[in-house]
C-alpha cells in the first residue's frame, strides 16, 4: 500500500521519442553548443530560452537535421515502437524525407517555411503529395480543413502567401507543418516579429494544436511569457550550455542558477 | 479517521533561498518539516506573514524546489516523491490527483470562462456535454452571471476572476489539493459557498491542506492545524 515507486516506472513502456546525447557544435574556436543531453517523451512540449548567442537555435538546428553536430547523437523513434534511427548516420536524402514527413520545423521568419509563389492551398497541400498522397480532392479539403483550423478564410486558398499579413503568413506555415500528421514539431521562436496582439492569437492557436493534437514539439524562445504558456519543460542555455533543466513553471518561479535568476528577474511579470 | 490512507506525507523537508544576484544572500525559510494528511482531512497552515506558508504549499506542488527532504504524494494508490520525480511525472500527478488553487487566475488570451473551467473535465476524459453541464452549474453557484461565461475573464473584476478560478478547481476536486487564499476578494455570500466546497471536497475524501487569511472561514473548515513557525525558528538556527 505505501510501497514507493520510482518515478520513471509510472509511465512502464513508453519510450524517448527523441534522445540527444551529448551533443556539441563548435564554430571554429568559438563554442556553438556543447555537451547537451536530454529525452523528450510523447507528447511532451520542450523550451530552450537564452538570450540571443546562448546556443538555442543552434541547438535546435542539430536537433532538427538541418546542421551536423560535431560531437554527439540524435536519436529519433521515426514511428512508435521503431528503434532509435541516429539522424545524422542515415543518408542525407533519408534524413531529408524524415524531416518533411515525421517532422515539422516552424521557421522564425514564415518566408524560411513557405514557398512564397505558390497558393496557400498549394504550400499545404505539397506536404500531403510528399507524403505519397495523389488524389487531388483529397488533398484539396485537407487543405481547406487546415486553413480554416489556424483560422485563414478558406475564400483565401488560391491567394499567395505574399498577400497575407504576418501573422497569417505564420499561420499558414504552421498549417503546412502540420498537415502531415508530424511526432515532432521543432518551432524556432514562432510568435518573434509579430505585434503583441498578433502574438497572442497565435499562441492561443498553437496552446489549442499542440494539446489537441498530443504532438510532441521543442520551442525555442526569448521570451518567457511563451514558454509559460506552451511548454511543460525548460531548459536554460548560456554559452551553449545548459545550466538549468527542469519542469517549466518551476524553473521560472524558483530559479536555482544565478543566470536564470537573472533572466526571470529582468521581466516585469511572467 | 485514522483508518484513512495518507495521501501527503512530508520528510524532513527544508528550504533556503539563494539570491545569486544579491550577494549570494542566503534566506532560510524552514527546515526539518514532517507531517501527512490522510484522506478527507483539512490541514490549515498557520504562522505570521513570512513565515513560509505559501513557500510549502508551493514545494507541495512542485512549483518551488525544496533544499532538502521528500514530498510524497498517493498518485495511482502508490506514492510518487514530487521532489524528485521528472517533470512529465509531475505533470501527470497534477493532472489527476494533485490541485492547486490559488488567490489568481492566469489569464490565457481568447479563453471563456466556461471553457477554464471545462478544461480539466475534459483533461480527465468527461464527455463534452457533460463537462459544459457540470462547469456551468459550478459557476452559477460560484454567482457568475451567465451573460458572463462565454467571455475571456482578462477584464473581469478581481472578485469574478478568483471566482472563475475556483470553479476550475472545485468542478471536479483533486484527491490532494492545495488552497492559497481562496477567500481573499470574495463578499460573505461567496465566501459560504466556497467553505461548502471545501466540506464537500473533504466528504468526498479529498485531502487537502490549506492557508486561509480570513479567521472564520479558517475555524469552519479546519480539521487539524499545523504552526510552521517552530521550523522557522529551527532554520533561523541553523
Amino acid at each position: 500500500m505505501n510501497a514507493l515507486v520510482s518515478p520513471n516506472a509510472l509511465q512502464g513502456t513508453l519510450r524517448p521519442i527523441l534522445s540527444a546525447r551529448s551533443v556539441s557544435r563548435f564554430y571554429g574556436e568559438r563554442i556553438g553548443c556543447a555537451e547537451v543531453s536530454f529525452d523528450l517523451w510523447p507528447g511532451e512540449v520542450l523550451g530552450i530560452v537564452g538570450e540571443s548567442g546562448s546556443g538555442k537555435s543552434t541547438l535546435l538546428r542539430c536537433l532538427s537535421g538541418i546542421d551536423r553536430p560535431d560531437a554527439g547523437e540524435v536519436l529519433f523513434e521515426a514511428t512508435p515502437g521503431a528503434d532509435f534511427l541516429d539522424i545524422f548516420d542515415l543518408p542525407e536524402q533519408e534524413r531529408r524525407h524524415l524531416m518533411r514527413t515525421a517532422w515539422g520545423i516552424v521557421h522564425q521568419n514564415p518566408r524560411d517555411g513557405l514557398r512564397m509563389d505558390v497558393s496557400a492551398g498549394g504550400n499545404v497541400g505539397e506536404r500531403l503529395m510528399d507524403r505519397g498522397d495523389r488524389h487531388y480532392g483529397r488533398i484539396r479539403e485537407a487543405a481547406t480543413e487546415w486553413l480554416t483550423r489556424v483560422e485563414i478564410e478558406a475564400a483565401r486558398i488560391d491567394d499567395r502567401p505574399r498577400q497575407f499579413s504576418g501573422g497569417m503568413q505564420q499561420r499558414l506555415q504552421i498549417a503546412r507543418v502540420l498537415v502531415s500528421n508530424p511526432r515532432l514539431v521543432f518551432m524556432d521562436e514562432p510568435t518573434g516579429g509579430l505585434d503583441v496582439s498578433v502574438q497572442a492569437r497565435l499562441l492561443d492557436l498553437l496552446r489549442v494544436l499542440v494539446r489537441d493534437l498530443g504532438l510532441a514539439a521543442i520551442i525555442v524562445t526569448h521570451d518567457l511569457a511563451v514558454a509559460r504558456l506552451l511548454t511543460d519543460r525548460l531548459m536554460v542555455m548560456k554559452d551553449g550550455r545548459v545550466v538549468e533543466a527542469g519542469l517549466t513553471d518551476q524553473v521560472l518561479d524558483d530559479p536555482q542558477h544565478a543566470y536564470t535568476q537573472l533572466l526571470t528577474s529582468a521581466v516585469l511579470a511572467v | 479517521m485514522s483508518d484513512q490512507p495518507e495521501m501527503i506525507r512530508v520528510e524532513a523537508v527544508s528550504k533556503t533561498f539563494t539570491l545569486h544576484n544579491q550577494g549570494s544572500v542566503r534566506l532560510p525559510v524552514f527546515r526539518d518539516v514532517n507531517f501527512s494528511v490522510r484522506a478527507g482531512e483539512v490541514l490549515v497552515l498557520a504562522g505570521a506573514s513570512g513565515a513560509g506558508k505559501s513557500s510549502l504549499l508551493r514545494i507541495l506542488y512542485g512549483n518551488y524546489l525544496p533544499s532538502g527532504g521528500r514530498i510524497e504524494i498517493r498518485h495511482d494508490g502508490a506514492m510518487v516523491d514530487i521532489a524528485s520525480a521528472l517533470p512529465r511525472t509531475i505533470l501527470e500527478v497534477r493532472r489527476r490527483t494533485l490541485g492547486f488553487v490559488s488567490q489568481f487566475l492566469r489569464v490565457i488570451p481568447r479563453v471563456s470562462a466556461l471553457d477554464i473551467v471545462r478544461d480539466p473535465l475534459l483533461a480527465r476524459g468527461v464527455d463534452a456535454a457533460e463537462a459544459t453541464e457540470r462547469a456551468g452549474a459550478m459557476l452559477a453557484r460560484l454567482n457568475l452571471p451567465e451573460r458572463l461565461w462565454a467571455l475571456a475573464p482578462a477584464t473581469f473584476s478581481g472578485g469574478e476572476q478568483q471566482r472563475v478560478n475556483i470553479a476550475r478547481s472545485f468542478v471536479d476536486p483533486s484527491p490532494v489539493m492545495l488552497i492559497d487564499e481562496p477567500t481573499a476578494s470574495l463578499d460573505a455570500r461567496n465566501r459560504d459557498v466556497v467553505v461548502d466546497l471545501i466540506a464537500e471536497a473533504r466528504s468526498r475524501g479529498s485531502a487537502i491542506v490549506g492557508i486561509f487569511h480570513d479567521e472564520s472561514v479558517r475555524e469552519r473548515v479546519a480539521t487539524r492545524w499545523l504552526d510552521i513557525t517552530h521550523f522557522r525558528a529551527a532554520a533561523d538556527a541553523a
